[in-house]
């Protein structure tokens, strides 16, 4: 039952390679915060600050509204779960478990118990006695969550814990990461390069870029409200359609293509029209025009892709669009489809600055 | 399918060939050592084993006088012994106290210690041996177990061994022991121990082979024949070869020869996979 | 280096410190003594020395027999490790292949790893030995006017043959488990690509190995330099006129027999900085060509 909060941290590499800079943040009591950005961006390096693992190059990092600088990681009553599990090869499962507590000095009994409360949490108290090597990828993961549990610390870190697994496997352990931190209330930070991920399990979410926060907040509200082009692209699967537009005369034009019904927009820029998949439905009287050239058939839905017609040849020589049909709704490979969207749910980005502008 | 026939036949004919040659030398040393030196004298090198094995390695092994004046050669195997599983131990333990030092610590003298460490691999001790010689002889250490040696011992193999075995070892480890309050000394004991038990297990192989195999050290370092290796006896075989006026004892330095090269063939053939795994080890 | 480590004062030099210590006593102080002798000209019985520069030096290495030996050198080791490696690597790719017995090949061939180096060499010296040794007679009986003992060319076979036959097998432990260590597919791709078994392995195979033959001419080279001191003392020992010395085994009977301390430290100072400059050059040169 703990607060973590971020004052302004920065990290700088020995080699001076600059991994975090300059990161603010609070985390209420109980809260699931993820990490979420590509690799490299800083997102890991700043749950290790937060561990202990590194050094902290400037700013300070409270738990409880302690300072915990220069606190040695065991003193700092957080718990990892390691991408690779990192579980002693040669010990049980159990003494895996145990050793935290032993190295504390907690009394055998008492060890005992909680070990075995923590197992029978995860459902591997049958394999108490097995070593890490006898165990699948699953069982792994779950004696390495039984590690932290056991030390019933303030905080609890994952750094990629379930990339290793399998996609079945990472659906199904992710639900159960989701439910036993609801269950226990133990204050989480979790680091994944995976927005499926996150969007899941956070009840906030934290974007990072380059060693910066990009947007916080609910899952929810940066899919529909994000603050920059960086979001919108990041988070969101299939992804947003981007189409590099200008404006002039309120309208917005890309090649042949002219939208009208946009104001307040800076002319002679260049910007980009975010328009989510599943915001676009084919209609005679659409705005756009593709031709079609792939289709996914996912069950439930299909996603449809095409080369949009008349577009800027901007950056990219065609740019595709991306949109979501009803099961049965199948156009022909190559056929040419109108497109509409809700001008209402556009976003339009500063090309440059990355800026959202409406 | 006849082209591969072929192949195969070729392939074991020219692995045969290098079985004989890596192997023939050492199975006429044995059968030689079992014939009697009339025998030997007469007829040369014997291909099939006589009937005086007990005979000689008895004498060998067991008689005074048998190879050298004073010492018998179960008092060589004793000195070997000693020699092989005392150099494995004291290099295992210091080499790996070391390695851990350089791979798991940050400290100022760190690069300074590492590169004098790893100078020592480039300058044996045959290139330093006299005043290697002077100074342990200057400190009263001839004849004696522990200038026999801890001198040798100043080489590093061990050391860069255990260094890459060491980087070897998934970081998570030492951050997951960090977070769960394990001082240096408990995570060296508690997990960088166990885990490394195969490792030791082979550096101990292949340093109780190279210990054992000691020669030019050992040799100007005893000067009593009480402490002679097997390996030094060898050296002294010549006059066994050239007895005033008796019958030259062939078979006696082929059976020394063999006692010589029995025990580090054992360990190596008894624990190969582990032998094997740790020489390899050192490649990387 | 690990990305994490302990950060403590004083904990990791009470780990280092009896490593250093050894080497300190037994490695610095005696090399250093070797460089300071080497300036030194002991008189007759060793109770006075005079400081004479670089004398010692010029003495020692402008001396035929030094160069001789240095020769020799040379040549033995570019042969030793030549025929070592490549016998080893022949059998390594046969044994990799077959599938019968492949153990019991393995075994076979490892096993002299374990022997002495003077042992090898006593046993050669029995083999060759001119009343018993049956290659003795061998060789003389084939046509070839071989005695070892007086012709130093002979004497030369003699120590290269043993030096050979006693590192055959570690090249071979080590280019085996390299063969084994390429992975199957590679191997699998490469028998799509190209039909010549022999193709293959040099285009492939021997490239990939590259890494483990730097690695094996490093100890080989190491090896004919300083552990074929045994073979040579029971063999030919330097005979016959100092034809089959090496550097190392010149230092030890300078120093040793001749009791030239000055002179004997000088050789061993030149055989450091040669040591040192022939590491250089291997690191710098060859190995920057074989890692991927």
């Amino acid at each position: 039952m703990s607060t973590v909060k971020l004052n302004s941290i920065k990290k700088t590499y020995p080699n001076g390679a600059i991994a975090v800079r300059g990161v603010d943040m609070v985390i209420e009591n109980s809260e699931f915060i993820v990490f979420v950005g590509p690799s490299g961006c800083g997102k890991s390096t700043m749950l290790r600050m937060i561990a202990g693992l590194e050094t902290i190059t400037d700013g300070e990092i409270e738990i409880d509204s302690k300072v915990i600088n220069n606190i040695s990681p065991a003193d700092r009553d957080v718990a990892m779960v390691f991408q690779n599990y990192a579980l002693y090869p040669h010990m049980t499962v159990r003494g895996n478990m145990a050793y935290g507590l032993k190295n504390r000095g907690i009394p055998k009994a008492e060890i005992d118990k909680k070990v075995i409360d923590a197992a029978k949490m995860l459902r591997i108290e049958d394999y108490l006695d097995r070593q890490p090597n006898q165990l699948s990828g699953g069982q792994r993961q779950r004696v390495a969550m039984g590690r932290a549990i056991v030390r019933e610390p303030k905080v609890f870190l994952f750094d990629e814990p379930l990339s290793n697994l399998d996609a079945k496997l990472r659906v199904q352990m992710r639900i159960e990461i989701k439910r036993l931190q609801r269950r226990m209330g133990v204050t989480s930070i979790y680091v994944t390069h995976d927005q499926t991920e996150a969007m899941t399990l956070a009840d906030r979410l934290a974007v990072i870029n380059d060693g910066r926060i990009e947007q916080m907040g609910a899952p929810i509200e940066l899919y529909n409200n994000p603050a920059t082009l960086f979001v919108a692209s990041f988070i969101g699967a299939p992804q947003i359609n981007l189409i590099p537009v200008q404006f002039k005369n309120n309208k917005l034009i890309s090649g042949d293509i002219e939208l009208s019904g946009f104001k307040d927009l800076p002319e002679n820029t260049e910007l980009v029209l975010g328009i989510r998949p599943d915001v676009i439905t084919p209609n005679k009287n659409g705005q756009l025009e593709i031709k079609v050239d792939l289709v996914e058939q996912h069950g439930a839905d299909n996603l449809i892709y095409g080369a949009l017609s008349g577009a800027a040849k901007a950056d990219i020589d065609d740019t595709e669009i991306c949109f979501k049909t009803a099961q049965g709704t199948l156009p022909d490979i190559d056929s040419v489809l109108k497109l509409h969207f809700d001008q209402k749910t556009a976003m339009i980005f500063n090309k440059e600055s990355g800026e959202r502008l409406i | 399918m006849n082209n591969i026939n072929w192949r195969i036949i070729s392939n074991h004919i020219i692995l045969l060939i290098g079985v004989v040659f890596m192997s023939l030398p050492v199975w006429v040393a044995f059968s030689t050592s079992t014939h009697s030196a009339e025998t030997i004298l007469r007829e040369g090198l014997q291909f099939w084993p006589g009937t005086d094995f007990l005979k000689t390695y008895k004498e060998v092994m067991f008689e005074e006088a048998g190879v050298m004046k004073s010492v018998l050669g179960i008092t060589m195997l004793k000195n070997s012994m000693i020699l092989g599983i005392g150099f494995a131990v004291g290099k295992v333990i210091i080499s790996m106290l070391a390695a851990y030092a350089i791979v798991y610590f940050r400290f100022r003298l760190a690069t300074p210690l590492f590169w004098i460490i790893f100078l020592t691999l480039l300058l044996p001790l045959e290139v330093r041996i006299i005043p290697s010689y002077e100074i342990v002889a200057g400190l009263g250490l001839l004849d004696t177990n522990f200038g026999l040696i801890v001198p040798l011992i100043a080489s590093a193999t061990g050391t860069f061994y255990f260094r890459q075995f060491f980087k070897s070892v998934p970081e998570e480890l030492l951050e997951a022991a960090r977070l769960d309050g394990a001082t240096p000394w408990r995570f060296f004991i508690d997990i960088l121990i166990p885990l490394s038990k195969t490792m030791i297990a082979a550096i101990l192989i292949i340093m109780f082979v190279v210990g054992w195999n000691q020669y030019l050290w050992p040799l100007i370092m005893t000067t009593k024949e009480e402490n002679y290796t097997l390996v030094i006896g060898i050296k002294q075989i010549y006059q066994i070869l050239s007895e005033g006026g008796e019958l030259p004892q062939y078979q006696k330095a082929f059976a020394l020869t063999i006692m010589a090269t029995l025990p580090p063939v054992l360990v190596v053939l008894f624990f190969q996979n582990w032998f094997v795994k740790g020489l390899v080890e050192s490649e990387k | 280096m690990k990305r994490v480590q302990f950060e403590h004062s004083s904990i990791p030099y009470l780990f280092i410190a009896p490593q250093i210590v050894i080497i300190a006593v037994f490695f610095l102080w005696p090399a250093g003594q070797a460089v300071h002798q080497s300036f030194l000209l002991e008189d007759a019985f060793g109770l006075s020395s005079q400081f004479v520069w670089f004398k010692n030096y010029t003495d020692t290495i402008g001396d035929a027999s030094w160069l001789q030996a240095a020769w020799f050198t040379a040549v033995f080791s570019a042969l030793v490790t030549f025929l070592s490696l490549g016998i080893a690597l022949l059998l390594a790719v046969k044994a990799n292949e077959v599938i019968r017995g492949a153990r019991a090949y393995r075994t076979t061939l490892m096993w002299a790893y374990a022997i002495a180096p003077p042992v090898a060499g006593l046993m050669g010296n029995l083999m060759f030995h001119p009343l018993i040794g049956d290659l003795y007679k061998f060789l003389n009986a084939i046509g070839w006017d071989f005695n070892h003992k007086l012709d130093s060319f002979d004497a030369g076979f003699v120590v290269v043959l043993i030096a050979v036959w006693k590192q055959v097998s570690v090249n071979f432990i080590f280019f085996l488990s390299g063969l084994q260590g390429i992975s199957k597919a590679v191997n699998e791709a490469a028998l799509m690509d190209c039909k010549s078994p022999t193709r293959r392995f040099w285009t492939i195979t021997f490239p990939l190995l590259a890494p483990t033959t730097f690695f094996l001419m490093v100890i080989n080279i190491t090896y004919a330099f300083f552990e074929t001191f045994g073979i040579i003392d029971t063999t030919t020992g330097g005979a016959p006129g100092g034809s089959t010395n090496t550097l190392v085994y010149k230092v030890f009977q300078d120093g040793f027999r001749g009791a030239d301390l000055g002179g004997s430290s000088a050789q061993s100072v030149v055989l450091m900085v040669i040591v040192l400059v022939l590491t250089v050059i291997q690191f710098r040169f060859i190995e920057r060509k074989v890692h991927y």
